[in-house]
């Protein structure tokens, strides 16, 4: 029954993709190109001039003119999704194969992974100079992006969990990129612990998935369409559902799993901006929107469970992002706030998955752009903490004008991005779920706010640090500027007045129409407005003591973070590590080490038993017959008395002996 | 006629004697005697049952056992003689060289 | 028992105390002397036993020669005289086995014999029909032992040669 439905989808891909063209035949480039960067940058990258920059460059900056083209023959093709793989290997009736899904929204992902690839890897020419391991470095980053692309190009989900853990492991040797500095090793191991915990729920989601198909299928369409015509147990989805969640709280930095993420901006600004605002984050929301159908199909309380967790990380981090001196952790719990929006709003349904994803395409260009400007003000003032910035519009303003644009963007200021895409957001949510909505007003107010802070703590007022600040150089506010504009643009794609092209191209089934809401409007500038004047009117003047101090208690609780990182640590990390720890020192010291030596003194002790054995039984019995010998022969010699008579005497007896003998017998 | 067991047991006799003196005296030339003893013995054996099978190849083997005798007491004191010019005794428990 | 047997008795007993004595006697030549007696007595033995020929050889060569060869033995050998000198500790032993071979020996014959007399005409040991014999059937042999005495003539004389240094 279930290899019949794979024999329809199988037929059914042939006849979806009607007439293929080159840029979508050959999606997989994408993914190649960055690989074969990150090989080319780690065994010549040393010697090219440029030190290696120049291959990274080129692959993703020719992966982005070929998905830009794949996006345009996916437009023309009339919005025909297209598959094709090659078989890898197989087990039993299970088939592993590696292949290419490209729809709509893998074309957009890949224009977003590679758009702010390109960007961070020129930036990174002018922020990473003179690095010691600058080389090293650009290999990272082209991985990262084959990596990432390989997630969302895949087409089978073993394939997609390759690629997330070559994320990972991407993620932690970057934010671990200065570990020379404990501070940022540790950050490292915490981000990659982190995820992981939540990577293994997101395989036995995929076991129990593949597991539920009967061992027949691991891709992701074949899934789809047995999940939707009701082959498969509900229990199970929702089961594999709600673990594949798990591997989403991890990577998206969801509550409970979010720890990681401020701690990872010990690492270098573009790292920041590409992994852990724009990409890397994103994998995890990416997921729920691929598989889609089994959230859809699985029970109801899954669905609820995720709207749950996306609904207390948006808020909780927001307002974590409130008492935050240093930029890059503004800007990481803002992150962690956009990404639980991503996260609840995909809790509605179909609406919420496309409104999603098209938040996750705006908010990639204008968090990417935040960080990257971050990094800037970092470079010009040697130093994170916006105490010690101020005023810095006059000595940079590209910088400025550029961060002003993205912090639009992030308040959601029409007609910036941000706009358009939290409308949605709040237009999805307003139909019926009235309590996701309230939270997400909320959320947006207090997004308004620490963003107008942070602005107006970064650029002015007056200058509170040690140094010169300057303008950076080109190839930082180049990239700068690119995504500025991207910025100013992209809000438009998905903008219900002039079409929403985006929602042609990302929908879930069908694509949806997208209308402009007018109260639902008003209400998410007149929040965002509200956010931004408020922060305006505390934060114009520079006051030593933070205002945001005055609320007290709350204060503290922000302070340390809801206290998370200590339950963790001192409820789960000591407690399972130090004993822990300790059993297993005592096994390997007594156990293992008692079973080594045990091993050596058996061998020992039986070699000396076999050696007492072999002097005392072995040479004993050879020496002993050799002396039996010489004993019975000494006892015997005396016979030869040389006296004949004696012999004699001894013939005679025997004669007679014999006569008698033979003469009886 | 002379039964036959009489004159084996007569031979039996001289026989046993000639045994008992080849075992127990210690004069090499005494040895040499008692071997005579035995030979005649075995000689009046052989002649007895000539008589008594009515043939004369006993009597004919007898010769021939005289005359080895007569050979080897002649070699055999010839040997006394030399062990006797090289040690100076002919006591034959002396002469045990080829011994442990 | 007839008077051949009877005669016989007397002679074998003669025979039988001169064997005892050549083989306990303290003098040498006094065994000699027994020898020569027990040797008699075989050889008329010989003589009622119809064997003429080899009687009269055997006086001739045993007593004749052949004890004369001893007491020129004892004689260049100088015999000690005494118990100790002439008998060794093996008496006992000796003389168990000497009892044991008599026992042995007498115990077949007369389990083989008959002990009951036989009138057969005895065959006439003359010199005729033993020389008869010889060169008839028993040619070989006697030449072997004309080359056995010529041996021991020469060995004899070889070994009691005096080893001189040329």
């Amino acid at each position: 029954m279930v290899a019949a439905i794979l024999l329809q989808g199988e037929e059914a891909a042939e006849h979806v993709a009607a007439a293929p063209n080159w840029f979508v035949e050959n999606a997989w480039l994408v993914v190649l190109l960055p690989m074969i960067s990150a090989a080319l940058t780690l065994f010549v990258g040393k010697r090219t001039p440029g030190k290696g920059s120049v291959y990274g460059i080129a692959a993703v900056g020719a992966s982005l003119i070929l998905s830009l083209g794949v996006l345009w023959q996916f437009v023309q093709n009339g919005g025909a999704t297209y598959e094709s793989s090659v078989d890898w290997f197989q087990i039993g009736p299970l088939h592993m194969e590696v292949g290419q899904l490209v729809d709509g929204l893998t074309a957009v992902m890949m224009i977003v992974v590679t758009a702010v690839s390109l960007a961070v890897h020129v930036y990174s020419i002018g922020y990473m100079h003179g690095d010691q391991r600058f080389t090293w470095f650009f290999v990272v980053l082209s991985l990262f992006t084959a990596a990432m692309l390989n997630v969302v190009i895949a087409n089978n989900l073993f394939q997609l969990l390759v690629g997330w853990e070559i994320m990972g492991v991407c993620s932690y040797l970057l934010i671990g990129h200065w570990w020379e500095e404990h501070v940022n090793s540790s950050s490292a191991i915490k981000a990659f612990i982190t995820t992981r915990i939540g990577d293994v729920p997101f395989m036995f989601g995929i076991f129990v998935l593949v597991a539920a198909t009967g061992f027949e299928t691991t891709n992701i369409r074949e899934i789809g369409e047995l999940v939707a015509g009701g082959e498969l147990a509900v229990g199970l989805v929702s089961i594999s559902a709600l673990l594949l969640f798990g591997g989403t709280i991890g990577k998206s930095a969801q509550f409970p799993l979010h720890v990681w993420l401020p701690d990872a901006m010990a690492g270098p600004t573009p790292v920041s901006a590409l992994i852990h605002a724009a990409t890397m984050v994103a994998a995890g929301v990416y997921l729920v929107g691929r598989l889609f159908e089994i959230f859809v199909h699985a029970e109801a309380y899954v669905l609820q469970v995720v709207g749950v967790v996306g609904g207390i990380t948006m808020l909780g981090a927001g307002l974590l992002g409130l008492v935050q001196d240093d930029i890059k952790r503004v800007l990481a719990y803002s992150t962690v706030s956009q990404l639980g929006y991503m996260v609840a709003i995909m809790s509605i349904g179909p609406i919420g998955r496309d409104a999603a994803f098209f938040h996750l395409f705006t908010h990639a260009f204008f968090k990417a752009l935040l960080f990257l400007g971050s990094g800037s003000v970092i470079h010009a003032c040697h130093t994170n903490n916006m105490s010690e910035m101020g005023g810095l519009r006059k000595p940079m303003p590209v910088t400025f004008w550029t961060f002003l644009i993205g912090a639009g963007a992030l308040a959601g200021i029409p007609p910036l991005a941000g706009f358009w895409s939290k409308d949605e957001l709040l237009v999805g949510a307003s139909e019926g779920h009235e309590v996701l909505f309230v939270v997400m007003v909320l959320t947006a107010v207090v997004t308004a706010f620490y963003t107008t802070r942070m602005v107006m703590q970064t650029f002015f007022g007056a200058y509170r640090g040690h140094g010169h600040p300057h303008e950076s150089p080109l190839s930082m506010t180049g990239p700068l500027v690119a995504l500025a504009t991207a910025t100013l643009f992209v809000g438009w794609l998905g903008a219900g007045p002039v079409g929403a092209a985006f929602f042609d191209w990302v929908f879930f089934e069908e694509p949806e129409a997208v209308h402009l809401v007018a109260w639902v409007a008003t209400l998410s500038i007149g929040v965002a407005l509200l956010g931004v004047i408020a922060g305006f009117a505390v934060y114009r003047r520079w006051r030593d003591r933070d205002p945001i101090r005055s609320l007290g208690p709350v204060y503290t609780l922000l302070e340390n973070k809801y206290y998370l990182d200590d339950i963790y640590w001192k409820g789960i990390i000591r407690p399972i590590r130090d004993p822990i720890a300790a059993a297993v020192y005592w096994f390997d010291q007594n156990v293992l080490d008692g079973v080594v030596n045990g091993a050596a003194g058996v061998t020992k002790g039986s070699a000396k038993v076999v050696n007492a054995f072999d002097q005392k039984v072995i040479d004993g019995a050879v020496n002993g017959s050799a002396n039996l010998a010489g004993f019975t022969g000494g006892l015997l010699r005396y016979i030869q008395s040389g006296n004949v008579q004696r012999y004699a005497a001894f013939l005679f007896a025997g004669v007679v002996v014999l006569a008698i003998i033979f003469t009886r017998i | 006629m002379i039964r036959l067991p009489l004159v084996l047991t007569f031979s039996a006799v001289l026989f046993s004697t000639g045994v008992y003196g080849v075992l127990a005296r210690r004069n090499a030339v005494l040895v040499l005697m008692s071997i005579e003893l035995m030979l005649n013995a075995v000689n009046i054996n052989l002649v007895a049952f000539s008589q008594h099978l009515q043939q004369v190849t006993g009597q004919v083997f007898a010769l021939f056992v005289i005359a080895v005798a007569a050979a080897e007491v002649g070699i055999g004191l010839a040997i006394v003689i030399l062990i006797y010019r090289n040690r100076e005794t002919i006591n034959v428990d002396e002469v045990n060289l080829l011994k442990w | 028992m007839s008077s051949q047997e009877i005669a016989f008795v007397i002679v074998a007993v003669a025979g039988t105390i001169g064997a005892f004595r050549v083989v306990t006697a303290r003098n040498v030549v006094h065994a000699a002397l027994y020898l020569v007696v027990t040797l008699s007595s075989t050889g008329v033995v010989y003589l009622l036993l119809a064997a003429e020929f080899v009687a009269w050889v055997q006086i001739l060569i045993y007593v004749g020669a052949i004890v004369i060869l001893f007491l020129f033995g004892l004689m260049l050998t100088k015999a000690p005289i005494g118990r100790e000198a002439l008998d060794n500790q093996r008496r006992g032993v000796a003389f168990l086995v000497g009892l044991a071979v008599f026992g042995g020996l007498f115990y077949l014959l007369q389990d083989a014999f008959p002990w009951t007399a036989s009138d057969v005409e005895p065959v006439q040991g003359s010199a005729s029909s033993i020389g008869t014999s010889i060169f008839a059937d028993f040619v070989l042999p006697f030449e072997a032992v004309s080359f056995l005495l010529l041996a021991a003539l020469i060995g004899a004389v070889v070994l009691s040669r005096k080893d001189d240094a040329p």
